[in-house]
C-alpha cells in the first residue's frame, strides 16, 4: 500500500476495532447466522458438526473460505493478465519486431497455447514451488523468490517485534490518559505519522542517519556472506521506517479496541464491585480485550508484509518487492505473477489468522448452550 | 454549524488545503518558470535566485512544485470521486435491493479486497498501457472496493431503520427511498469517508508515481518528483524531500479534517443507550 | 433506630457536549433528601429524566459517565461516602453497598463463569473464604429459585436465560452479605410472565436475608409489591416522600395522583361486531430457514372498532403487523380487507390498498426520518396518495397537527426538536393523512412515560370517534387492552390462544396462558404480590 496505509484504509472509522478484512465480513456473517436458533429442516452431516462443535466447524469453514479465495485470487491474477489487452510478444521485442520473430517469441513463451492449459500448468507448478522462467532474465523465478522471500521476511518479523509491544504500549497508555494531554499528543502524532508515505519517512531517516550523522548504513544491501550483526546493521533503517509507518496505525486500532471494552458495561460492573483497577485490568477487561487486539496486529502485519515493497525500493534491499516493482516496469509476467500471488497469500492467511483467533476467542462459541 | 465551532486542528487542515488548491489551479500564474523549462545547473541550492533550488535535470523546484500540485490533486480527486460514485452507487443497491444481487456484488468485493491494493494495482499496471485515463481509472476501481464495503455498512444500517419501512409501506420506489429517505442520513459519515478516501488517493498516487508507475515524465508530480531527486540524498541534497514533504503535509491536512468530521459523525449519532 | 443510609442536599451535575456548541454543565439532580433503615427497602420512582439511577448510584459513590456528584452529603453509618478516598470508596462497593443492573445481560463478564463472578466481591473483600462464599451462592441460587443450583455457577452467561441472569445478579449483589442493595430497574426488560417470578425472587432474598435495598423502578405497581417507603422523582427534585401506603392510597401532590391513577380509564366495548373489516384467516408465516413465527392464526376486526393483540416477545404479535402490511408473505392463509382479498406481498398491492392500511411503530424516534420536518412527513402521503401541493398541502397538514392537539407551528421543526409524545403524536399524523380505515399500532406507548402515553392512548380513542378509523392494537399491557379495545386476540409461542369480545377474553374461565398472563400483571394495591404467589401456591397444592 501506499504510505498512508493499509489497504484496509479506514481504520478511523468507528467499526474498524472490530476487524476490518475483507474475510472477517464472512466470518461475522458465519458467527451471526450460527448464532441463530433456527436448524435447518434437513439436518445434514455438517449441521450436526456444526451443532456439536460450533467452534471447530467456523474454523473449518473459516479455512476452506481462505483456500477459495486463495484460488480465487490465482485465477484473477492470472485470468485479469489474460483478459488485458496487449501482446508480451510485441512488448517484448519492441514494435519493430518482424511477425516472424513474434511468432518464435510466442511459441518459446508458451504463449501459443490456449489460455486454460497455460493456467493449470501454472497453477500446478506454482503448488509445487514451481513458478517458470522469468522472461527478462530467463532466470528460475522460484529460484529468485527463494533467496528474497526470506529478505523480505527478516525486515518483517524485526518491523514486527519492535512495532507491535511498542503500538500495544502506547495504545493502553493512551487509554490510561483518555482525553487528557498524553492522548492528546499520541492522537495528533499518530494522526500525523499515518498521513506520511513510507519514501518520505525513509529519506528522512537516510539524509539524518546515514549522510548527516554517518550512524546507519545506506543502501541496505545484504548478500550471503554477511554475519547476523552486519545484516541487523543493514536493516536497521528499513525497520525503523516500517515501524514508523505501521506503528500509528497499529496503536489508533488498539487504543479503540481497548477503549471499546473499557466502556462496557461489564467493567461497569467489576468497578461497582469495589475491585482494584488492576484487577479490573487484568480479569475483566484483558480477557475481552485480547481477541480485537490481537485482530489489530494481525491486519497491520499483513499490511507490514505489503509495505516493505516501497521501503525495500527506497533502500535497495534485496527484496520480494524490489523483485516485484522491477519485473512490474520490464513487464516480466511469470515475476509479476507470482510475487502477486505470494504477496495475496501472506496477506489472506493472515486476515485468516486474525478470523481464528477471534472466533477462538469468543465465549460464545468455544461454551456453546 | 457555527464557524466557531470549528477546532484549531480542522482550520489549519482547511487552510492547508485552501493553499493547494490555489497552487493547482492557478499555476500558470503563480510559478515563476514553466514546468519542464531547465533554467540552471543540476541541484542548485535553496534560496538566491531559485527559491527552492533546483532539481536533478537543473529545473526550478518551486515552480515543479506548484505544477506538481496541481497534476497531483486532479488525479487523486478524479479517482477519488469516480470511486466515490461506483463504490456508493454499487453499494447503495445492494443494501437497498437485498437478497442475489448483493450476495454477487459483495462476494465480488471480497475476492477483490483479499489482494492487497498495491500489489493489485502493480499486477494491473504491468499489463496496461501507461496513460492517465487508464491509471485513474485502476486507482478508483481499487479504492471503490473499500467506499463499497463502508457505503453498504452505512446504509444498511439506515436502510433497517423503521421510516424506511414506512416509507415502502406507503409505496414508494427504490429511487425516493435512496435518495430521499437514505441518503440524506448517510450524508455526514460518506463526507469524512470521501475524505478519507481521497488523502489515500495522494498517497497511493504518489507511491505508484514514486515506483515509476503512476504518472510519466516530464509532467511533474510530487511522487515522481521524489522518484527524480531520491539520488541526490546521499550527497545530502534534500530536494527529494521537498515534494514528499508536500505530499505529507496535504496528507495531513486532509486527516486533520476527516478527522473532525468524523467525531462530529459520532456526537450527531448520539446514543440510543443498551437495552 | 439510626439510619443506614442518609442522603441530604444531593446535588449531581454533569457536562453535556452539544454538537457544535461549547460545553456546559447541566444539574441532574439537586435538593435530594431521604433515610433507608436497616432492613428496609425504599422505593425511587419516576420518568425517563427524573435522575433515579443517579440517585441510587451515588450510595456507591458512583457516577457514570462524566457524572458528577457535586454536593450534598451521603452518609452510610453516619459515614459521608463522597468524603472518602478512592481505596475507601473501594472497601464499601461490592461489600457494604451492592449493585444490580437494568442488563444483567450486558452486565456480566462473557469471558467468566457465572459463578465465579457472583463470589468474586466476597473473596476480593476478605468477607469469606471460597468455601464459604460457594456455599453461600448455592444457598442463593436456591433462594432465588435457579435451576439446578448445584451446577448453575458453572455455566457461562450467554448460557441461561434473560431471567435467570437476572437473578444471578441479585445472587452476585446478595453474596458478600452488604447492607445496602441498589437494585436498578431490575424487571424493566422482562416478560409481564418473567417478571412476577424475578419480582418474588427478589424479595424472598431480601427478606430473607434482612438486606436493605434501594428500588429503583418506573412503574408505581412494581414498586408497591416490594418497597416500605417511596420517594417520587420528577426532573432531577423530590416530589413526594412517603410510606408505600400514603402514596398509593393517599397521594398529596397533583403528579403523584396521575401516576397512580394512570391505569383507571376502562371503556365498554362495542356491542355490534358484525361489519368486518379486516379478515385473518389461517395465517401460517415463518422464515426461510423453516422457523414458523405464526401457525394457523385467523381473527377478524369490525369497521370503526379496535383489535388489541396481546402477548410477550416472542409470541409472533409484531409478526403478525408485518404479515398484514404484506412485508412478509405468508406461507398460508388469507388476508381480506373490506371483502377483497389483499395480494400477500407488499409489491403486488396497489397503492389504494396500501394508503388504506397506515402503521404507527413503538419506537417514533426511528419511525421519522430524521432530516424531513414535520411538514415533509406528515405532507409526504398527502402528495404521494391525494397529489396536494402548495398552499392546499400547508393548509391540510395544519388541519392535522390541530387534530393531533399540536398546532400548526410544530410544522417547521425536525423530529429531534420535539419531545417522545410528540414524535409518536406526529407519526399519528402521518398515518391519518393517508386517511386510513386501519391503523396498525405497534406498541405505540410502551416507551413512553405513563403519564404521555395515557395521553397518547386518549387521542386514538378521540379520533376513533371522529374518523371511525379502526385499529389493531399490539400491546403486552393488559391495562391498555382494558382502557382501549373492543375485541381481543391472545398470541402465545406463534399461536392464537384466545379471540373474542373483550368481556369474554378478559373473563373467566380462564385458558392456562391467559390465565398466567392476566396474573402476572402487577395492580396498584399493596399486597398484590403476595395474594397471586399465595393462589398459586395454593392451586399447585390443589394439583
Amino acid at each position: 500500500m501506499s504510505g498512508g496505509g493499509p489497504a484496509h484504509g479506514p481504520e478511523l472509522t468507528a467499526t474498524a476495532a472490530a476487524g476490518d478484512s475483507p474475510q472477517s465480513a464472512g466470518a461475522a456473517g458465519s458467527v451471526a447466522s450460527s448464532g441463530t436458533p433456527f436448524v435447518e429442516a434437513r439436518p445434514s452431516i455438517w449441521a450436526k458438526f456444526a451443532k456439536s462443535s460450533p467452534l471447530a466447524a467456523l474454523i473449518t469453514q473459516r479455512l476452506a473460505l481462505s483456500v477459495a479465495l486463495l484460488f480465487a485470487v490465482s485465477l484473477m491474477i492470472f485470468g485479469g493478465v489474460e483478459a488485458l489487452p496487449g501482446d508480451f510478444a510485441t512488448t517484448y521485442l519492441g514494435q519493430s519486431a518482424t511477425p516472424q520473430a513474434v511468432e518464435n517469441i510466442r511459441k518459446e513463451l508458451g504463449l501459443d497455447q490456449s489460455a486454460t492449459t497455460r493456467y493449470f500448468q501454472w497453477l500446478g507448478g506454482a503448488l509445487q514451488g514451481d513458478f517458470g522462467t522469468s522472461w527478462a532474465s530467463r532466470n528460475s523465478v522460484s529460484e529468485q523468490i527463494g533467496k528474497r522471500l526470506g529478505n523480505s521476511l527478516f525486515l518483517a518479523f524485526f518491523a514486527a517485534i519492535i512495532s507491535v509491544p511498542l503500538a500495544v504500549g502506547l495504545g493502553m497508555l493512551a487509554v490510561q490518559y483518555r482525553n487528557r494531554l498524553p492522548d492528546k499528543i499520541i492522537n495528533v502524532v499518530s494522526l500525523a505519522a499515518i498521513s506520511l508515505p513510507e519514501f518520505f519517512v525513509g529519506y528522512l531517516l537516510i539524509l539524518f542517519f546515514a549522510v548527516q550523522m554517518g550512524v546507519a548504513t545506506f543502501p541496505a544491501t545484504v548478500y550471503e556472506s554477511m554475519t547476523f550483526g552486519q545484516r541487523l546493521s543493514a536493516i536497521a533503517l528499513p525497520t525503523a521506517t516500517l515501524v514508523l509507518v505501521v506503528l500509528a496505525h497499529m496503536m489508533r486500532m488498539t487504543r479503540a479496541a481497548i477503549l471499546n471494552v473499557m466502556s462496557s458495561a461489564y467493567v461497569e460492573t467489576a468497578e461497582l464491585k469495589g475491585l482494584s483497577s488492576l484487577r479490573i485490568i487484568a480479569k475483566h477487561a484483558a480477557p475481552n480485550a485480547v481477541a480485537p487486539v490481537i485482530n489489530v496486529i494481525a491486519l497491520n502485519l499483513a499490511y507490514l508484509v505489503v509495505g516493505v515493497v516501497v521501503v525495500e525500493v527506497v533502500f535497495v534491499y534485496p527484496g520480494m518487492g524490489q523483485y516485484m516493482v522491477d519485473a512490474v516496469t520490464v513487464r516480466d509476467m511469470p515475476v509479476v505473477q507470482a510475487c502477486g500471488l505470494i504477496f495475496a497469500a501472506f496477506y489472506i492467511f493472515l486476515n485468516m489468522f486474525a478470523d481464528i483467533l477471534a472466533i477462538i476467542a469468543n465465549p460464545r462459541l468455544r461454551h456453546p448452550r | 454549524m457555527r464557524l466557531s465551532s470549528i477546532p484549531v486542528s480542522a482550520w489549519i487542515g482547511i487552510l492547508g488545503i485552501a493553499l493547494a488548491l490555489f497552487c493547482a489551479i492557478f499555476a500558470p500564474l503563480i510559478a515563476p518558470y514553466s514546468e519542464s523549462q531547465i533554467v540552471g545547473s543540476v541541484w542548485e541550492p535553496m534560496g538566491g535566485q531559485y527559491l527552492l533550488g533546483t532539481d536533478n535535470l537543473g529545473r526550478d523546484l518551486f515552480s515543479r512544485l506548484i505544477f506538481g500540485a496541481r497534476t497531483t490533486i486532479f488525479v487523486a480527486l478524479a479517482a477519488t470521486v469516480l470511486s466515490f460514485s461506483l463504490g456508493m452507487l454499487l453499494s447503495f443497491i445492494a443494501a437497498v435491493t437485498g437478497g442475489f444481487i448483493d450476495q454477487i456484488f459483495s462476494r465480488f468485493n471480497d475476492l477483490m479486497m483479499a489482494i492487497p491494493t498495491l500489489i493489485f494495482a502493480l499486477v494491473v499496471l504491468a499489463v496496461l498501457p501507461q496513460q492517465l485515463w487508464i491509471l485513474i481509472l485502476v486507482m478508483a476501481i481499487l479504492d471503490s472496493t473499500r467506499v463499497y464495503r463502508i457505503g453498504r455498512a452505512v446504509a444498511l444500517d439506515v436502510a433497517v431503520m423503521e421510516f424506511v419501512e414506512a416509507a415502502r409501506l406507503r409505496g414508494e420506489g427504490t429511487g425516493w427511498i435512496i435518495f430521499k429517505e437514505i441518503l440524506p442520513n448517510t450524508l455526514s459519515p460518506l463526507l469524512a469517508e470521501f475524505g478519507l478516501r481521497f488523502a489515500f488517493s495522494i498517497l497511493f498516487l504518489s507511491t505508484l508515481s514514486f515506483l515509476g508507475l503512476g504518472i510519466q515524465p516530464p509532467a511533474a508530480d510530487w511522487g515522481g518528483m521524489v522518484k527524480d531527486n531520491k539520488d541526490g540524498i546521499i550527497f545530502g541534497i534534500s530536494a527529494a524531500l521537498i515534494p514528499g514533504g508536500a505530499i505529507a503535509a496535504l496528507a495531513i491536512c486532509v486527516n486533520l479534517v476527516v478527522d473532525w468530521l468524523m467525531k462530529r459523525t459520532s456526537s450527531l449519532k448520539g446514543g440510543r443507550g443498551d437495552a | 433506630m439510626p439510619d443506614l443510609l442518609s442522603v441530604r442536599n444531593l446535588k449531581i451535575e454533569a457536562t453535556s457536549y452539544p454538537p457544535g456548541e461549547a460545553p456546559r454543565t447541566v444539574t441532574l439532580v439537586e435538593g435530594v433528601n431521604f433515610d433507608v433503615q436497616k432492613g428496609k427497602v425504599l422505593g425511587l420512582i419516576g420518568e425517563s429524566g427524573a435522575g433515579k439511577s443517579t440517585i441510587g448510584l451515588t450510595a456507591l459513590a458512583y457516577g457514570r459517565g462524566g457524572v458528577r456528584i457535586t454536593g450534598g452529603e451521603v452518609k452510610l453509618n453516619g459515614e459521608d461516602l463522597l468524603r472518602l478516598s478512592p481505596s475507601g470508596i473501594r472497601k464499601v462497593r461490592g461489600a457494604k453497598v451492592c449493585y444490580v443492573a437494568q442488563s444483567a445481560a450486558a452486565a456480566f463478564n462473557p469471558a467468566h463463569r457465572l459463578g465465579e463472578q457472583v463470589i468474586e466481591a466476597s473473596l476480593k473483600h476478605g468477607i469469606m473464604s471460597r468455601a464459604e462464599a460457594e456455599k453461600r451462592a448455592l444457598y442463593l441460587f436456591k433462594v432465588l429459585g435457579l435451576p439446578n443450583p448445584e451446577t448453575f455457577g458453572q455455566r457461562y452467561p450467554h448460557q441461561v436465560s434473560g431471567g435467570q441472569l437476572q437473578r444471578a445478579m441479585t445472587a452476585m449483589a446478595l453474596c458478600p452479605n452488604p447492607e445496602l442493595i441498589v437494585f436498578d430497574e431490575p424487571t424493566t426488560a422482562l416478560d409481564v410472565t418473567t417478571q412476577i417470578d424475578v419480582l418474588a425472587a427478589i424479595k424472598h432474598a431480601i427478606e430473607e436475608t434482612n438486606t436493605a435495598a434501594l428500588y429503583i423502578t418506573h412503574d408505581l405497581a412494581v414498586v408497591a409489591q416490594i418497597t416500605d417507603d417511596i420517594l417520587v422523582l420528577r426532573h432531577g427534585k423530590m416530589v413526594e416522600y412517603g410510606s408505600v401506603k400514603d402514596i398509593i392510597e393517599a397521594p398529596k401532590e397533583e403528579y403523584t395522583r396521575a401516576l397512580v391513577n394512570v391505569r383507571g380509564t376502562a371503556r365498554d366495548e362495542a356491542p355490534d361486531q358484525t361489519n368486518t373489516l379486516l379478515k385473518v384467516e389461517n395465517i401460517t408465516a415463518g422464515y426461510s430457514n423453516g422457523f414458523k413465527v405464526l401457525q394457523n392464526v385467523s381473527l377478524h376486526l369490525p369497521k370503526g372498532q379496535t383489535l388489541a393483540v396481546v402477548g410477550e416477545s416472542g409470541s409472533g404479535k409484531s409478526t403478525l403487523a408485518r404479515v398484514i402490511t404484506g412485508l412478509l408473505p405468508p406461507q398460508d392463509g388469507t388476508i381480506s380487507f373490506d371483502g377483497t382479498v389483499l395480494p400477500k406481498a407488499l409489491k403486488g398491492r396497489t397503492n389504494d390498498q396500501l394508503r388504506r392500511i397506515q402503521m404507527i411503530y413503538q419506537m417514533a424516534d426511528t419511525a421519522m426520518n430524521p432530516r424531513q420536518t414535520v411538514r415533509d412527513i406528515i405532507g409526504r402521503p398527502l402528495t404521494f396518495y391525494y397529489g396536494l401541493r402548495g398552499a392546499k398541502k400547508t393548509e391540510r397538514v395544519k388541519e392535522l397537527l390541530e387534530q393531533i392537539e399540536m398546532g400548526g407551528r410544530f410544522a417547521d421543526r425536525y423530529p429531534a426538536e420535539l419531545s417522545g409524545g410528540q414524535k409518536q403524536r406526529v407519526a399519528i399524523a402521518r398515518a391519518l393523512a393517508a386517511q386510513p380505515e386501519l391503523i396498525l399500532c405497534d406498541e405505540p406507548t410502551s416507551a413512553l412515560d405513563p403519564l404521555v402515553a395515557e395521553g397518547i392512548l386518549k387521542l386514538l380513542l378521540k379520533l376513533q370517534d371522529e374518523t371511525h378509523v379502526s385499529y389493531m392494537f399490539i400491546t403486552h399491557d393488559i391495562a391498555i387492552v382494558r382502557a382501549i379495545a373492543d375485541s381481543v386476540a391472545v398470541m402465545h409461542r406463534g399461536k392464537l390462544v384466545r379471540f373474542g369480545p373483550k368481556s369474554k377474553v378478559l373473563a373467566p374461565p380462564f385458558d392456562d396462558y391467559t390465565d398466567l398472563l392476566l396474573k402476572s400483571v402487577p395492580e396498584m394495591e399493596i399486597g398484590w404480590l403476595e395474594k397471586v404467589l399465595s393462589t398459586r401456591r395454593m392451586e399447585s397444592a390443589g394439583n
